[in-house]
């Protein structure tokens, strides 16, 4: 064989690879648009689930997921930058405690998230007695992206430049001033992409929310402290059932699941590209 | 920061140190997290292994908890586990370190920049999505093509799976190739060899660590991914390593489990933390495997 041809016939291998996997994403793409358009109306945005699928809708679920994507950023945001803060600002790297806690946090970034709902199971809705709750949602699904939102946030504090950091201490500025009035506002076009990509990941989470009970029937409206589904789990629930009509309602539900995560997505490009500085 | 630290004020500022105090608690949680998932896990997992023996545990061919009589084996589990994360390694290996030698390699540096986050998006998709993808188009479509598959099977999880995790595979190989310095593929050159000889004998050699620690993390995440094997693959814990019947995985049992009432300290409850340590377990080796891995390219390239 030439090697004219062995480089072109590689080079070929290597396209179809990169393709099957744009390819798989077009079809799934055409495939829920196709069997959902038919079935994304007000209905599925304003009427609670229903055994018959001609009225049945996923309110509830598209509200739940609202709160917990609210409830989600109010903890995960002061918790995941004042723990990148303390590692990249405080920390004494050399001591075996702060050593002890990155890897402590890379190990937790890959905890299957199913084993964080055993977490929930075991200490939010038993032992705390917490009950089957929206709210215990919200507080797995913020431990299961902490490790995504201190990663984020570190790399956007690294990149703030020293020079700012020393004169800020040179005009007088107790190291707390300087993180907080010259680091922080530094990096938080970095600290918000990553918060809203660790967003959009915990909304499309199913898992955990199994374990903590949300497969559930819910015809009302939910509250922080209610029993709830969230979209994802309304979406398995549809699965779930023997009709093939619930199979297109499912699809719906997903059309409605990936805007609200396109919607996030596009967000975080637009503010890295908007506000990124090159130092 | 230690070099700033003389040029600030001599004075000792109580504000100062509560900020610390109050940033490191923030810091605590994380660890918390990691203490509380190992007691969550192990302490049920313990009592579980009080009643049943850990040999049956570990050996034994038929899972049935929930029947009188139960039995605890966890074979068919862990074969069905082993069996999808099999066919989406299968997929994903190879695909995914193709892509990532293209993205590499190939593609100018504005295509780079345009096709590897349009690529990451298939990371981005919500596992749920890729489970109907596999029950309602990828199943049909191999019975279309003459294989007799279950309506729930592995085959059609494992494949889809496999597309799921190509990304992970492309993005990690890609980042540990991009660190092989230029020097390596231009002295490649100079002794006259083809751009198919610099790809596949010096640029994937010198980066195999993370190509690796990249398979070592597709599996981990194949292992520990739920949605998928719940939606498409079934909850029949039959041993066989037929890809065309239903089986179940490790993480369809819990979610399963999870999902249904079963009272609190049951031994039906404690099967849930006895497979979901087997599972933390099996992915945790994987998964630090994988991060030694990558900090060895760096260190060698960085």
């Amino acid at each position: 064989m030439s090697r004219g041809l062995t480089g072109r016939l590689f080079k070929g291998v290597l396209i179809v690879s990169l393709s099957i996997g744009f390819l798989t994403l077009a079809v799934l793409l055409v495939t829920v648009l196709r069997d959902g358009l038919p079935y994304l109306d007000l209905t599925l945005l304003t009427s609670p689930p229903s055994s018959d699928p001609s009225i049945a809708g996923a309110r509830p679920a598209i509200i739940a997921t609202l709160y917990i994507g609210v409830l989600l950023l109010l903890f995960v945001v002061p918790i995941g930058v004042f723990t990148a803060i303390y590692l990249e600002e405080y920390a004494d790297r050399s001591r075996w405690y702060n050593k002890l806690l990155e890897i402590n946090i890379q190990n937790l970034a890959a905890v299957p998230s199913i084993v964080y709902g055993i977490l929930g199971l075991a200490f939010l809705v038993r032992g705390l007695g917490l009950g089957r709750v929206l709210l215990a949602g919200a507080m797995i699904l913020t431990l299961l992206v902490l490790p995504t939102v201190i990663i984020a946030a570190r790399e956007a504090i690294r990149s703030v430049p020293d020079s700012i950091r020393q004169g800020g201490y040179a005009l007088g500025a107790t190291q707390w001033q300087v993180v907080a009035r010259q680091v922080l506002p530094a990096a938080i076009p970095g600290i918000a992409t990553g918060s809203i990509l660790a967003l959009s990941r915990a909304i499309g989470e199913t898992a955990p929310l199994i374990m903590i009970g949300a497969v559930t029937y819910i015809s009302f409206d939910p509250t922080i402290l209610g029993p709830f589904t969230a979209l994802p789990i309304q979406i398995y629930s549809f699965l779930r059932l023997p009709q093939a009509e619930f199979k297109l309602l499912a699809a719906a539900s997903i059309i409605v699941l990936l805007a609200i995560l396109l919607t996030l997505n596009a967000f975080a490009i637009l503010i890295r590209n908007r506000y990124r500085r090159t130092w | 920061m230690t070099t700033e630290l003389t040029l600030r004020a001599p004075r000792r500022r109580i504000g100062e140190d509560v900020v610390k105090a109050v940033l490191g608690l923030c810091a605590l949680i994380s660890v918390a997290t990691t203490v509380g998932i190992v007691v969550a896990l192990f302490v049920p997992a313990y009592e579980f292994f009080r009643e049943v023996s850990v040999v049956d545990f570990l050996t034994g061919k038929d899972w049935s908890p929930l029947f009188e009589p139960a039995h605890f084996g966890v074979l068919p589990l862990i074969a069905g586990t082993l069996l999808v994360t099999a066919i989406a390694s299968a997929v994903a290996m190879p695909l995914g370190l193709g892509a990532a030698i293209y993205l590499s390699e190939y593609a100018s540096p504005r295509g780079r920049g345009f096709l590897k986050p349009a690529f990451e998006t298939l990371a981005g998709i919500p596992t749920i999505v890729f489970g109907y993808f596999a029950l309602t188009f990828v199943t049909p479509l191999l019975r279309d093509l003459g294989i007799q598959v279950d309506i729930f099977n592995t085959l059609s999880a494992g494949l889809v799976m496999g597309v799921m995790l190509m990304p992970t595979v492309a993005s990690l190989s890609e980042d540990a190739m991009g660190a092989v310095p230029r020097d390596l593929r231009d002295g490649a050159y100079a002794l006259g060899s083809t751009k198919v000889q610099v790809a596949t004998r010096v640029v994937v050699p010198a980066a195999v660590s993370g190509i690796v620690a990249s398979f070592v993390l597709a599996i981990s995440r194949a292992v520990g991914e739920t949605m998928i094997v719940l939606v498409a693959m079934g909850q029949q814990p039959t041993l066989t390593f037929d890809p065309r019947q239903a089986a179940e995985a490790m993480t369809a049992f819990i979610a399963a489990t999870g999902a249904g009432d079963v009272p609190t300290g049951s031994i039906e409850y404690k099967t849930i933390f006895a497979v979901g340590a087997t599972l933390f377990v099996l992915t945790l080796v994987m998964n630090v495997f994988a991060i030694r891995l990558v900090r060895r390219y760096r260190e060698v390239y960085e």
